[in-house]
């Protein structure tokens, strides 16, 4: 069925054709088109679900958590705030390690509010244990939601998915997505059968206090299930697109990457936008490539140094901060190719707060890297000075002096 | 129900972690009595945290999950639903007794909020409050529960506020039923429980549980301080269902003026985190503002038991 709907109608038909039985989420804007629709469905009779209308986020996830010990299929919506809000129990969702999916709309971070994209809500989250997904389409929204069940319930797995996609450019713009019949994506999603839950027939303790003596296994494990969660995602993606068609590469997708000599990284929708600054640095005479980074965590690893180690230069966008250092995909891509490349690495923070990020920009940034004329460093090439420059460059006493301040 | 008639069975096992003289251990051996093994437990982070016994032993033998603070109304939310599907899939033959086991930390201050969510929306399942008065687990600090004067941690001149009342923030909430439970009173309390279980809806049971080593008082007293506190009025035994509030116990006796109202000097007396009301120099203020209190509860209580009989059918929830 071919319908044209916004990426947030997407996650949500996503939802309903993994049939989800339990949802538990809390409006933020611009997630809330997601649970809108699920009630629709709901209350239509067109999905067969509980939808617990929590009272905030934190509690969202403390449901979901109990939804999913129970061994029934869970699955929630948020976006930023939302996110940070819960944040403890991202964590407590994968050391319990309780199979899970959440939509995240990637939003900026307040003050001052901003409903606008960036990707500074699930960057802060990358170390919970969750696996991180970012799409660049609504048809891989759609897609990625079905998969993740497939990844988060693989017994190897057994930790939570977040579906990540960026805010207003994909959660509310309309666009057309081909929506698979049920039958199809029964075949690729079986019953949800849970590795343990709270079993009256088998009790166990679950979560207790647990002494340093056995600590570090648990982490360990979790660590392991998020290094097994690489094959997972790939055997989805290639299974996928066996039984219901479609496929957006697994843990990377590239583009025109075969004889490219640069390669443009990114996540998101920015990465579309990298797609058309490729066409027209190739045009300019430059063998540029795009590598999408789909999967952040667990991170690309060996495809990424097999994909950049040989080039001459990558050039890394970055969505978000890390405050202190410099844009968090730079770092995470220089560890990976360190002592297996000469490659020459940069850097550009652009686009938060939903500043538009044009394809201009990219192949104005790429092409003087290749000519030699930036350093290897994180830039922002789009920021404009304000005031507070003028205080941190000339001290506030001249500053009050320029505002007639006494 | 006697106490000779209790189920033999027991779900809390020998050779838990807790305390001497633990009351929160005490009331879960209680209330189990009364669930029975039907049930599945949501222990909020609390004594009962530790005192189940580190990995990889437990003493609670039931499917039990530990969750966070905050958590207490929204993991039993989330297990309720999950309950429901499982039932309605036929997994299940009945629904099981979802329990939420939180401390008065967990209940008074930091989980508030999830536990007035799942209220308001009148989730299914029964949510315990076991009250010790104070941050116990961490060392006894301050809660919202610790009583006028108290002695912790962070108050240790004695308390200056008063505590509130989240019993009577639960009634206000329109729950279908709404307890409170004394360990010195272990009948009234499976009462309490087992006519829980029948009910369906969010239903609330706060305990007093009496905490030596918080309270500061031997180990072997808990029950004596728990009975005080009743007697003194300190604490009191009532239920709340369809809009109608039915004392019981030694809370019933002393309204219908078959005991007295004990002196509260007897209860705070009994107790070291009150021992700076009586040395070194007797704060008589303190303590007559307190016993005030309860006698104006008490009398307040007598005299609408009284009228009742004459005009009409109520009885007043517990003033202030």
């Amino acid at each position: 069925m071919r319908r044209v709907e916004t990426g947030n109608h997407v996650a949500a038909w996503g939802a309903r054709l993994a049939r989800v039985e339990v949802v538990s989420a809390y409006p933020i804007t611009p997630q809330t088109q997601v649970i809108e629709e699920i009630s629709r469905f709901i209350d239509e009779g067109e999905m067969d679900c509980e939808y617990i209308p929590v009272e905030s986020e934190h509690s969202a996830m403390a449901a979901m958590i109990g939804s999913a010990a129970m061994g029934v299929r869970s699955f929630s919506a948020t976006s930023a705030h939302g996110l940070l809000y819960m944040h403890e129990l991202l964590h407590w969702a994968a050391g319990i390690r309780l199979p899970m999916v959440m939509v995240n709309v990637n939003r900026a971070l307040g003050p001052g509010w901003n409903i606008w994209c960036d990707h500074q809500d699930t960057i802060a989250a990358r170390d919970t244990g969750w696996i991180q997904i970012y799409c660049a389409s609504h048809q891989e929204i759609l897609d990625t939601t079905i998969q993740a069940f497939r990844i988060t319930e693989d017994p190897k797995v057994i930790l939570p998915v977040m579906v990540c996609y960026d805010a207003i450019f994909l959660s509310h713009n309309y666009m057309q997505v081909e929506i698979p019949d049920q039958e199809t994506v029964d075949r690729f999603l079986p019953p949800f059968r849970s590795l343990w839950k709270l079993d009256l027939d088998y009790p166990l303790t679950h979560g207790a206090v647990i002494y340093p003596d056995d600590y570090e296994e648990v982490r360990y494990s979790m660590f392991q299930g998020l290094d097994n969660a690489r094959e997972a995602i790939k055997a989805a993606a290639a299974e996928y697109r066996d039984v219901v068609g479609s496929f957006h590469g697994d843990m990377v997708e590239t583009y025109r990457m075969e004889d490219a000599e640069c390669a443009l990284v990114a996540m998101g929708s920015m990465a579309s936008e990298a797609k058309v600054a490729v066409d027209e640095l190739r045009e300019r005479g430059y063998r540029c490539g795009v590598v999408r980074v789909r999967s952040f965590r667990p991170f690309p690893r060996e495809e990424l140094r097999e994909l950049l180690a040989p080039l001459r230069a990558v050039m890394v966008i970055d969505r978000s901060v890390s405050f202190g250092l410099e844009g968090p995909l730079y770092s995470e891509v220089k560890a990976v190719i360190y002592g297996h490349s000469d490659a020459e690495v940069y850097d550009i923070i652009t686009g938060l707060g939903g500043r538009d990020v044009t394809y201009e920009l990219m192949v104005e940034n790429t092409e003087a890297a290749l000519k030699g004329r930036l350093e290897q460093e994180t830039r922002w090439p789009t920021v404009r000075l304000n005031e507070h420059h003028l205080v941190m460059k000339k001290g506030l006493e001249e500053y009050w002096k320029k505002e007639g301040v006494r | 129900m006697r106490l000779r008639d209790f189920p033999e069975d027991e779900v809390f096992l020998q050779g838990s972690a807790a305390c001497q003289g633990c009351p929160g251990s005490a009331a879960i051996r209680v209330a189990f009595k009364a669930l029975g093994r039907k049930t599945i437990l949501a222990v909020i982070a609390s004594c009962t945290s530790v005192f189940q016994s580190p990995f990889p032993l437990s003493a609670l033998d039931v499917p039990t999950i530990n969750m966070a603070f905050a958590t207490g109304g929204a993991v039993a939310s989330g297990i309720t639903a999950a309950a429901d599907r499982l039932v309605a899939r036929g997994e299940f033959e009945e629904k099981p007794n979802i329990l939420v086991w939180a401390g008065d930390g967990g209940t008074y201050d930091i989980g508030i909020q999830a536990l007035s969510g799942a209220a308001e929306r009148d989730a299914d399942f029964i949510y315990v409050c076991y009250n010790n008065e104070a941050y116990s687990n961490t060392g006894t600090q301050r809660s919202g529960a610790t009583p006028y004067a108290a002695w912790t941690t962070n108050t240790t001149k004695g308390k200056e506020e008063w505590r509130k009342d989240i019993p009577q923030i639960m009634v206000a909430h329109g729950v279908p039923y709404v307890a409170t439970a004394s360990l010195a009173y272990p009948t009234d309390m499976y009462n309490k429980f087992a006519k829980a279980k029948e009910i369906k809806g969010t239903r609330y049971i706060e305990i007093q549980a009496p905490c030596p080593p918080g309270w500061k008082f031997p180990s072997s007293h808990t029950i004596k301080v728990a009975r005080l506190a009743v007697q003194t009025g300190m604490w009191m035994l009532y239920e709340h269902e369809g809009g109608k509030t039915t004392y019981s116990a030694g809370t019933q006796r002393i309204i219908q003026g078959q005991s007295k109202l004990v002196p509260v000097e007897e209860y705070l007396k009994e107790q070291g985190r009150f021992r700076h009301l009586f040395s070194p120099e007797r704060d008589e203020v303190k303590i007559a503002e307190i016993q005030g209190r309860m006698s104006h509860i008490f009398e307040t209580l007598q005299f609408t038991h009284k009228m009742k009989e004459h005009i009409m059918d109520i009885e007043l929830a517990p003033p202030r």
